[in-house]
């Protein structure tokens, strides 16, 4: 166990020793900052009964951010060590593949989750200011960021198995970055088109990340969701061990 | 198994595709000793010593390690080895004694002992100056210092160091030596390198490796006198040559004799020995019992350097001398 907190350590420290760490941190609060502003200001004209979290997290501001931001945090986390040579001062400190694996998307996680904590200031401010609760309901907001955290996972995951495949950190990011946008244009058609119909359709239905948002974003949390992350997040860590293991087979 | 040797290799080979990066080598190194890895660049220095690290599979053959197989004990095997892979990759962000730390936990020495520890290798290392410094911010020579602190951090019966010396100025270098020499007297070396004096001056062994193969394993001194055919000697002697030329020919063990006249009344000799046998003390005896004044006598040796290019000159193909 202090391997591995020494390893998810590491991580962190990484992000926060080069200006990487902060560059991403104040990017997302300036997107969110933004879209937050735009979001309000739009309110103030049209009024809407939904929190504004959920504005938020079914607006397109929400994924430019996730897909943009994602590959930034994970593509460090093993292309890099790769390129400059400290992988091998790791691979032969007696630490298992598993646990390197894991130790890197701890950290990826961790990092990722400490990008959002600002919107819950940001919310916090929108309260204050308008004096109004809807803008920041402890229960919906929970489950907001408890989504955020599940699709989070699953994005880290898929970072950490393309950074794992390479050892160039721009090639680890467009591939993430691909995996990603791949994944949320398939989440698209299922969401604009309501008329589902075949087994494909319902097949994709599963798959959407942004009907999965909605509903944690009204506070829903439903285990199929859970499920879907969960497993989802296991598989692209198992693809991931597996290359990394990869680099020992005859 | 106190006397079991540190490394024992057996036809071990590795391939990369195309390209046989490590051919059938086959060596034992024993408790103690500091053993130098030479050969010019390419010929599977680096790959041995990652495969003896356990970071690479052999293709096929056997690597122990105190005993153990790397492929199937790896974490028994990465506590009893200390590991500086070629170019000494260190993270350049942290603190040297940050990193130390960080080190000595994933090496398993436990989140209270390693600060401690990374403490005692700083002593050691003569890095107390800069332990509070960022890595990537310190000359080459402290950054090496860093790397073979690491490797022996956790105490490790082998350590393997791929290249320590390259990059150095002369100083760095000399501190850089003085450090291995000191952790010879407790742990077994294995050093690559492709700097002869270096082998020379640190090492008890030498295995010379030419593309992947292993073609000579002996002291350097022993290199150097079996290998080293020349042997000639030559002497300054205040005789008429004539007379140097009837003493000399057709003694046991000379194989050609020459003679050139120089000032003072001096001829200088050159004798070459049938074998690798040393002349020195017949010139002199012969000298003393005909009462010819001596002023020089001294055999050209063939130096460490000779030796090597000569063995791994592409078209030079030797018998292997495998201790």
């Amino acid at each position: 166990m202090s391997v591995f907190l020494a390893l998810v350590r590491r991580e962190l420290g990484a992000a926060f020793n080069s200006m990487t760490g902060y560059v991403v941190v104040a990017v997302t609060l300036l997107l969110t900052g933004f879209s937050l502003v735009d979001i309000s200001s739009k309110l103030a004209n049209v009024p809407d009964d939904r929190p504004v979290v959920e504005t938020f997290y079914q607006s397109a501001y929400f994924w430019v951010i996730l897909l943009v931001v994602s590959p930034v945090i994970t593509m460090r986390t093993f292309a890099a060590e790769k390129s400059s040579g400290t992988y091998e001062t790791l691979m032969t400190a007696p630490v298992g593949d598993t646990q390197v694996v894991l130790a890197k998307f701890t950290g990826a996680l961790a990092f990722f989750a400490v990008t959002w904590l600002p919107l819950l200031a940001v919310l916090a401010v929108l309260r204050q200011v308008s004096g109004q609760a809807v803008f920041f309901e402890p229960r919906v907001t929970a489950v907001a960021l408890a989504g955020v955290f599940l699709i989070g996972s699953l994005f880290m995951a898929m970072g950490c198995l393309a950074s794992a495949l390479t050892n160039s950190q721009v090639i680890a990011a467009m591939v993430s970055f691909s995996l990603g946008v791949g994944l949320w244009v398939i989440s698209l058609r299922p969401a604009m088109d309501e008329t589902t119909a075949g087994s494909w359709s319902r097949v994709l239905e599963h798959l959407s990340l942004i009907r999965h948002m909605q509903d944690f974003s009204r506070g829903v949390l439903d285990s199929r969701h859970l499920t879907f992350y969960v497993t989802a997040t296991v598989l692209f860590l198992f693809l991931t061990q597996r290359t990394v293991e990869s680099r020992r087979w005859k | 198994m106190p006397d079991a040797p540190v490394i024992e290799v057996d036809q071990l080979t590795r391939v990369y595709p195309g390209r046989v990066a490590v051919d059938r080598l086959t060596f034992s190194v024993g408790r103690g000793e500091i053993v130098g890895f030479l050969g010019p660049n390419g010929a599977g220095k680096s790959t041995t010593m990652r495969m003896l690290a356990g970071y690479l599979p052999p293709t096929s053959g056997a690597v122990r390690i105190a005993g153990l197989d790397p492929d199937r004990q790896p974490d028994q095997v990465r506590r009893k080895v200390g590991y500086m892979p070629e170019n000494n990759p260190l993270h350049l962000d942290m603190r040297v004694v940050d990193y130390l730390c960080f080190r000595g936990r994933i090496k398993g020495l436990g989140w209270r002992a390693s600060p401690a520890q990374a403490e005692a290798v700083i002593r050691r290392c003569g890095l107390g100056e800069v332990r509070t410094r960022v890595i990537g911010q310190l000359s080459k020579g402290y950054r090496q210092r860093v790397g073979i602190a690491d490797a022996i951090l956790h105490d490790p019966e082998l350590i393997l160091l791929d290249e320590p010396t390259i990059g150095l100025d002369p100083h760095q270098i000399r501190a850089v030596r003085d450090l291995i020499r000191q952790l010879g007297q407790q742990h077994t070396v294995l050093i690559s390198t492709h700097i002869l004096s270096e082998v020379e001056m640190m090492c008890s062994r030498v295995l010379i490796l030419q593309k992947g193969r292993l073609i000579a394993s002996d002291t350097p001194a022993a290199l150097e006198r079996t290998l080293g055919w020349s042997g000639t000697v030559t002497a300054e002697i205040a005789a008429t040559s004539e007379a140097i030329t009837a003493r000399f020919e057709g003694s046991p063990g000379v194989k050609s004799v020459r003679v050139e006249p120089m000032d003072g009344g001096f001829c200088q000799l050159t004798l070459v020995p049938e074998a690798a046998e040393d002349l020195r003390s017949a010139v002199y005896e012969t000298a003393r019992e005909m009462n010819w004044p001596l002023r020089e006598l001294s055999r050209q040796r063939q130096s460490l350097e000779e030796v090597f290019v000569r063995l791994t000159q592409a078209s030079h193909v030797p018998n292997p001398t495998v201790k």
